[in-house]
């Protein structure tokens, strides 16, 4: 066993598991934080990204231990003060989610993604979300979302 | 979907690295970015005794200048290298390869050194490495021997690093000044391994052609220098009739594969294709 102790949306949390527990288990099981979903388990759909140490990364080809003394952001993590984040309103607005199920992996990744390219053309955009899959193929309307948080993003900074 | 036990390692320095490989004696996987040996844990395709991951070496991670060369440590993220000055300025075709390397995430994770030792023949650095002959680092109980991209590859996913090897350091001769270059892939969806990638790099005077540089990607067992191909375009020059002609002889110069992505004869034809392409591309960005 492994003692894991690392900051999830700025909270300091300390876990044990197994040195070969998969980071998403560990913030879904150990530490309940339920907003990131487990899909292929292996580095392909994108459902489990998260921010690690500010960059999105996939948690379901990471392990726990690896996180000791890491700062993650999760879903959970994006809304603030009890106002949604300018990139969940936008997915709101432009009919950006149906199911759900790929929602936390697409805003994780569109979020780092407007912050390498704070305004990108519709192709860039797709090419950036191309992390992600989306089996309600509803990519157009994520494509819109991020075509639309993008100018609220880069005001921000 | 989830891994097997392993015993877990996670040293400080790569001395440390290396005495535990040495106890392990072969049992052990060096961990790096872990995008691709962690989906081989998950579906328990590798079954190692025990990870030794590299990711708490700070020293591992670095892009330095040095003689001509870009010299990488082993532990530097795609990302880094993506939006690198250095790398932008004296290896273009690099940067241009990066963008093609998996998706956003898997980049910020991604090292450039897990990606060589790794050796998937569809992957696009190998292909680069090979194409700039840019050599690799290896460090041993023994001490330290570099590696040219020639010799490095043997087959799929196998390289000649002994078990107590870890390649710490890839080195890139950096590209002349005005050098055109072009990395053409074609893949089922973005982001995929390639079926066919090319990696072009041409050194132009006028319509002549000083140096030309061609490597695969997905073609074979190893990334595969089109040497016979390049001797065209060095003898003929750089007009249309030479670059057809180097096409052609490109796919020749291959043996490909068939496997569930596509037939030999298919990738035998995209090398064709892809090779025009990336040497089109080339000469219309080199300068001189």
């Amino acid at each position: 066993m492994v003692t894991v102790r690392l900051k999830v949306n700025d909270v300091a949390h300390e876990g044990r598991c197994e040195p070969r527990k998969l980071l998403v288990d560990f913030i879904r099981e150990d530490l309940g934080l339920t907003g990131t979903h487990v899909g292929c388990e292996h580095g392909i759909c994108g459902a489990c990204t998260i921010m690690f140490n500010g960059e999105a990364a996939r948690s379901c080809i990471m392990l726990a231990v690896q996180a000791d003394g890491a700062e993650l952001l999760t879903v959970e993590g994006l809304m603030r003060e009890g106002k949604l984040h300018p990139l969940q309103e936008a997915f709101r607005e432009h009919h950006g989610l149906q199911c759900g199920f790929c929602t936390p992996g697409m805003l994780l990744t569109a979020l780092d993604f407007l912050r390498t390219n704070p305004s990108p053309n519709d192709r860039e955009i797709r090419e950036g979300i191309s992390a992600v899959l989306c089996r309600c193929t509803g990519y157009q309307g994520i494509v819109n979302a991020v075509r639309a948080a993008a100018p609220t993003l880069a005001a921000r900074r | 979907m989830k891994p097997p036990k392993f015993e877990y390692h996670a040293p400080r320095t790569v001395d440390e690295a290396l005495a535990l490989l040495g106890r392990y004696g072969g049992d052990a996987k060096v961990l790096a970015g872990g995008q691709s040996l962690m989906p081989l844990l998950n579906f328990r395709l590798a079954r190692p005794a025990a990870l030794v991951d590299l990711n708490r070496i700070a020293s591992l991670a670095y892009i330095r200048e040095h003689d001509g060369q870009i010299r990488f440590g082993a532990m530097t993220r795609q990302r880094t290298i993506e939006f690198s000055p250095v790398v932008a300025q004296r290896l273009p075709l690099l940067k241009e390869a990066t963008r093609w390397v998996g998706h956003l995430p898997i980049r910020t994770r991604g090292t450039i050194g897990g990606s060589i030792a790794h050796a998937d023949p569809s992957a696009e650095y190998p292909a680069v490495l090979a194409a700039l002959e840019g050599e690799v680092v290896a460090r041993g109980a023994k001490g330290e021997r570099v590696i040219r991209a020639g010799d490095l590859f043997q087959t799929y996913l196998t390289t000649n690093l002994a078990p107590d090897e870890i390649l710490t350091e890839v080195r890139l001769p950096a590209m002349p000044a005005g050098a055109g270059y072009a990395l053409e892939e074609f893949a089922r969806r973005h982001g995929d391994f390639a079926i066919i990638g090319i990696a072009a790099m041409v050194v132009r005077d006028g319509q002549r052609c000083k140096l030309a540089r061609l490597a695969t990607a997905g073609a074979g067992p190893v990334p595969v220098r089109l040497r016979a191909a390049e001797e065209i375009l060095e003898r003929d020059g750089l007009g249309d009739a030479a670059i057809e002609a180097a096409a052609r002889r490109a796919t020749e110069l291959v043996d490909p594969d068939a496997d569930i992505h596509a037939s030999a004869d298919y990738r035998r034809h995209l090398t064709g294709v892809l090779t025009k392409r990336a040497l089109v591309r080339a000469i219309g960005v080199a300068r001189g």
